[in-house]
């Protein structure tokens, strides 16, 4: 019998220039599978893997972006998107995919999965986890 | 004697960028590529790097990352591969910050 952690996922780096991004997804899907208790946070350059509309036809790459859609399907609905990231990087909310998930116990009530959250709050939820992994 | 300056790293993770920009002499050409073109969105901190220069991005990396060309500041040219090449002919020598 093992005890159910909390697991947070840090995403700082941008999509597509490198592999850390992708890389994440995985390991947040494996450990969502695992049934912990699973965070992601988007900081910094992180925050632009979340861009709607990207469109990966003319470089050669699998677009990955629709991953983050089925998130809610495996649980993971508390995703942190830091505001001061976003903003010094001239993208809004609405720039960003609508991530939501189901709620079993509100008769499957569609909710939003993205909290926007000052840097002292990112600091909170952080301080809050059991383990931090770092992409 | 014309460069092409070749940046293909965000503003926001290296530095390279800002160097570019400061060294690029009058008639220099910049191209921005892969996570470089995130330094060609407009109301962002890394905006003012680019005023007075030539700057191009590349449409395929944009698209790929989900930046529409409203997105992005005044003047700046989005061009395709061919473009990239016409670029390179262009200009005497290419300067990648890498």
């Amino acid at each position: 019998m093992s005890e159910t952690k909390k697991f947070m996922y840090v995403n700082r780096k941008a999509p597509y220039g490198t592999i850390y991004a992708w890389e994440s997804l995985e390991v947040v899907l494996i450990g969502a599978a695992f049934e912990q208790d699973v965070s992601l946070a988007f900081l910094d350059d992180g925050v632009f893997q979340l861009t709607k509309g990207q469109n990966t036809a003319g470089i050669g790459m699998k677009n990955f972006s629709p991953t983050y859609a089925a998130l809610g399907d495996y649980e993971v609905n508390k995703i942190y998107v830091d505001r001061d990231s976003l903003e010094e990087r001239g993208l809004t909310l609405d720039d960003l995919q609508h991530l939501v998930w189901e709620d079993e116990d509100e008769d499957y009530a569609e909710k939003d999965s993205i909290r926007l959250v000052t840097r002292a709050e990112m600091a909170d939820v952080l301080a809050e986890q059991d383990v931090l992994f770092n992409f | 004697m014309a460069m092409l300056h070749l940046v293909n790293k965000s503003p926001y993770d290296a530095c390279n960028l800002n160097t570019a920009s400061t060294i690029m002499k009058d008639g220099d050409q910049l191209l921005l590529i892969e996570d470089g073109v995130y330094g060609a969105m407009k109301n962002s901190k890394a905006a003012s790097l680019l005023t007075g220069l030539k700057v191009a991005v590349l449409g395929p990396d944009l698209a790929a990352r989900g930046i529409t060309e409203d997105k992005l500041l005044e003047g700046i040219d989005v061009i395709d591969y061919g473009g990239f090449v016409d670029l390179v002919v262009a200009n005497d020598k290419v300067q990648s910050w890498l």
